[in-house]
């Protein structure tokens, strides 16, 4: 199974990239783009078929490396073959 | 006095910090690779030097934070021992939970490399005992993560607290409250962006930063 892990900054906490990439969509007359926030998508390959456990152990993960709590949120999105 | 320098993949100022330490305490650091479980006995300073360990990959200072020996060193941190970061060692050394805040990418997302003026905030700590409080100060910085962030309760905490050493006098990377360098509560724990260990010699253009390493070395 996959582990979709998207990590961001958290809001309120300033994203220059994200600003800048906005600014560069409004030049090439992407007027709706108010705002952008980057981050990363980090995909894991787990073995194993709990799915749960699976989700408990990425979220350990998260706090453990993949994430700096300080600064960034992240958001787990588990992907079971059928 | 022995001291050691960690030497992770793709430090670059290890030689650097090596030069300063042994400039200053005669007698040359063991220089210790990563891989190790287990700092050698009788260190009584550690230097996290700069560079861009692990390529920056996941963030700076992620990847070579969770090293085998920069747990060994976290953990004898808590008894005592004393430990610096510069540059990327800085960034190491918030990684690792052993200072508070963490470093971001450049507010103008520029790296930026030049002499930067400092104002010495306090010298009344292990690292900054033999600097004027409130002279400045001119150390290199190079470094494109180096905006220091801590939400408003840790940033009030560690004002008050007096742990604020230096601040830019004209902050190069958008970092909060001007900080360039902090130090834990426990006073034993420093990092800074700034290289000190390159303004030592009068042919780097200055010696701002010997103090420093005497004043850290004249306390252990």
């Amino acid at each position: 199974m996959k582990a979709l892990v998207y990590v961001g900054l958290k809001p309120g906490v300033l994203d220059p990239q994200g600003r800048t990439i906005a600014r560069s969509l409004n030049d090439l007359g992407f007027n709706e783009v108010e705002s952008a926030l980057q981050g990363k998508v980090i995909e894991l390959n787990l073995s194993g078929t709990d799915a749960d456990a699976a989700e408990a152990r990425v979220k350990e993960m998260c706090e453990k490396l993949l994430a700096n709590t300080v600064i960034e949120n992240y958001r787990i999105e588990m992907q079971v073959e059928e | 006095m022995q001291t050691a320098v960690i030497r992770f993949p793709a430090s670059n100022c290890d030689r650097d910090a090596a030069v300063a330490l042994e400039k200053v305490t005669g007698r040359k650091p063991l220089m210790v690779w990563h891989r190790e479980t287990e700092l050698p006995a009788g260190v009584g300073f550690v230097v996290m030097p700069g560079g861009f360990s692990y390529g920056d990959y996941l963030r700076a200072g992620a990847i070579a934070s969770r090293s085998p020996i920069v747990r060994d060193i976290k953990a004898k941190s808590k008894r005592g021992l004393a430990v610096a970061g510069f540059c990327n060692g800085f960034q190491i050394l918030t990684e690792a939970g052993m200072l508070p805040g963490a470093l971001m990418r450049n507010k103008n997302l520029k790296f930026v490399c030049r002499p930067e003026r400092l104002k010495v905030e306090s010298s009344n700590s292990r690292f900054t005992q033999k600097y004027d409080a409130k002279s400045e100060v001119t150390f290199p910085v190079a470094h494109h993560d180096g905006n220091y962030f801590a939400d408003k309760d840790v940033l009030s905490r560690i004002e008050k607290g007096g742990q604020v050493l230096f601040r830019y006098a004209e902050n190069p990377n958008g970092s909060l409250n001007d900080i360039a360098g902090i130090v834990n509560e426990g006073g034993n724990v420093f990092g800074m962006m700034p290289h000190p260990e390159r303004a030592i010699d009068p042919m780097h253009g200055g010696t701002d930063g010997l103090d420093l390493f005497k004043s850290i070395l004249e306390t252990i």
